[in-house]
């Protein structure tokens, strides 16, 4: 029971990290209905800037604060060059999504670069000091007292900026309605750039606290945590973002309790045997709305 | 009473059936055969060095995978992110048949035959229940089903020896040459024009057009579905065979998820709906990532991939319909525009 409790705990872990990333696909699809495929990248840069302000010495917080804002500005730059020249040409969805493709291969690929980040894969220095409780049994780590604390703040914050401000209101108005919003005075332009600012920053806050757990860096970590984190949005119901912290968590259990229980060479598959089921059984995810069809 | 028996008498008026070939279609044969020599001798003079040669059945084979998609996501509109898999799943499948009973030429074309086969019958079998989900639920779960795919190669060490897990499968003879993977390629692009304009393949453009509007029309947008996606799925298995056997090493990471996204790209840029576009651009992207090798050089190599992904976001924002839109090259319209018209239009 003991043991089951803590791979539940590391499950937890795993998900809420998942969490935080899929909070931003769930955001940005709500709003201009594309799979940015590049926001896995954006983890990416976000684990190696907070990686350089901590061997520079700088304190954790302000190296994690520091990746927010960088990768903020980087989501509004992609925005801003790649996707808004298509949507002002009302370009099909298919052509976003390659250029979101090509995006996310030139992040991956620069970052190779050895004038950037470099293909090797680094160390990631310890970000805070480990320490091990005993909770009625089960260990805990301080690493995961962080995650699991830092997720549920930053999501909690999002709630609050996207219910009870009126930025929110308008990413709201936004994604309900595109054209309506515009017609009611709306900058649609910045809320989408909003949107992304938000949701990179996130993703950067997320790469930071992936790295702390699983300490190692490399410019095509982001692949795989990002195209789980887009299955948990859709596993949840993509576009609400409580679906997204459901389908995380649900996700993060899947694969460490299969890795823990059953095997740990079908732990992928099996999360997205999962997620096909769900969708055979609820084909817009566990808390998304079925729109109604229209011809 | 007895039964009227009543006899008639058809009598047939004698009628001679005579076949017409369409003046066009031995001009296009004549084109295609007249390539293919000229391809040929051209590698056979070494005009063409073995390694562009190889670059170009690569190009070729990526083209007969190509069509498959196009098929699938251009024609008939399903979104599917798992192509790779099925292009895995023909490659394993013959590989295994020629490396098990032998480097024959029968069993190569058995094994082609059965990865194409087996890619169908996978498809079919995933299609069935999945391709009720639409646009981008079709796409998350296709790609699903691709990562299932990677990770049960990774095991089928598990399931035989011979298959090589993750350690890759080795020693596959080398059997594929320039005369098979042109021809098939030609096979699959007439299969898919003469789908494509057939009203079964008009009945797959409805159903992309709009489906629910298709299926209020009493069209069984299920089986259309399933009929584009099964043949398309072979397609990737034929592809797959052909990869196997011009390599003669597979590994599960050639068949990711992000190979999928290499044929997805190679479709839209080509244009949707368009298998010129989709040949165009399967060529042309295999070739375009070679000649960066050579126009990089060896100090910069490393910014092929930057100079790629560069490449693909300006072209997508330039040309967001793909390069071809919807067009279609056509010898028929060629021969048409010439300005003696009048017996130009052929035999048909």
């Amino acid at each position: 029971m003991g043991q089951l409790l803590e791979q539940v705990v590391n499950g937890l872990q795993l998900g809420f990290v998942y969490a935080l990333i899929a909070v931003g696909y769930t955001m940005v699809y709500g709003i201009i209905k594309l799979i940015n495929f590049a926001h896995g990248d954006v983890i990416m840069v976000g684990a190696f800037v907070t990686f350089f302000g901590l061997v520079r010495g700088i304190p954790w917080p302000v190296a994690i604060l520091a990746a927010m804002v960088a990768c903020a500005v980087l989501g509004v730059i992609i925005e801003r060059l790649a996707y808004r020249p298509l949507r002002e040409k009302g370009a099909p969805r298919i052509a976003a999504l390659i250029t979101a493709i090509g995006v996310s291969l030139f992040l991956e690929n620069f970052a190779s670069l050895h004038i950037a980040f470099g293909p090797d894969h680094r160390q990631f220095p310890e970000v805070i000091p480990h320490i091990q409780w005993k909770l009625a049994g089960v260990t805990v780590t301080s690493i995961q007292v962080l995650i699991i604390v830092s997720t549920l703040l930053l999501v909690a914050i999002l709630q609050l900026v996207v219910y009870r401000t009126k930025i929110g209101k308008a990413m709201r108005a936004v994604s309900l309605d595109m054209d309506a919003a515009r017609l009611m005075g709306i900058n649609v332009n910045q809320v989408i750039a909003f949107t992304f600012a938000v949701g990179s920053a996130l993703a950067a806050a997320a790469g930071a606290l992936l790295a702390a757990a699983y300490p190692q860096i490399w410019p095509y970590m982001g692949i795989m945590p990002g195209l789980k984190a887009f299955t948990a949005a859709v596993l949840g119901g993509i576009g609400s973002i409580p679906g997204a912290l459901l389908g995380a968590v649900l996700m993060g259990q899947a694969e460490v309790l299969t890795a823990a229980y059953l095997t740990t060479d079908f732990k992928d598959a099996v999360a997205f045997a999962l997620l096909i089921l769900v969708l055979l059984v609820r084909p817009a995810g566990l808390l998304g709305k079925a729109g109604p069809e229209k011809v | 009473m007895e039964p009227v028996e009543k006899k008639y008498t058809v009598t047939v008026p004698e009628k001679k059936f005579t076949v017409t070939i369409p003046r066009n279609a031995v001009i296009s044969a004549l084109v295609i055969v007249g390539l293919y020599v000229v391809l040929s001798l051209l590698r056979q003079q070494g005009v063409i060095t073995p390694y562009w040669g190889l670059i170009m059945d690569l190009a070729l084979i990526t083209t007969i995978s190509a069509t498959g998609l196009s098929l699938i996501y251009g024609f008939a509109g399903q979104f599917s992110l798992g192509h790779a898999a099925f292009y895995g799943i023909g490659a394993y499948v013959a590989a295994f048949i020629t490396k098990t009973y032998g480097a024959t030429t029968v069993n190569f074309a058995l094994g082609l035959a059965a990865g194409a086969l087996a890619a169908a019958v996978i498809g079919f079998l995933v299609g069935l229940p999945i391709l009720r989900l639409r646009s981008d639920y079709l796409g998350i779960a296709t790609l699903g089903f691709g990562v299932i795919v990677k990770v049960l190669l990774d095991n089928s060490d598990k399931l035989s020896k011979t298959l090589g897990g993750s350690m890759g499968m080795l020693g596959i003879p080398r059997l594929t040459t320039f005369a098979w993977v042109f021809w098939l390629a030609v096979a699959v692009l007439l299969i898919a024009r003469n789908l494509v304009n057939s009203s079964h393949g008009r009945v797959c453009i409805t159903v992309r057009e709009d489906e629910i509007a298709a299926d209020i029309m009493g069209i069984d947008t299920t089986r259309y579905k399933m009929l584009a996606f099964t043949l398309g799925c072979g397609m990737a298995g034929l592809g797959g065979g052909l990869y196997a056997h011009l390599y003669t090493f597979l590994h599960p990471s050639s068949f990711e998820f992000l190979k999928s996204f290499d044929v997805l790209l190679i479709v839209v840029l080509g244009g949707l709906g368009s298998l010129t576009g989709t040949v165009v651009a399967g060529i042309g992207v295999v070739f375009l990532q070679e000649a960066l090798r050579g126009v990089l050089g060896q100090q910069f190599l490393e910014w092929r991939g930057v100079v790629y992904a560069l490449a693909l976001i300006v072209l997508m924002i330039l040309r967001p319909q793909g390069l071809m839109g919807g067009w279609e090259f056509s010898i028929d319209r060629l021969l048409q525009r010439r300005p003696k018209g009048g017996s130009a239009r052929g035999a048909a």
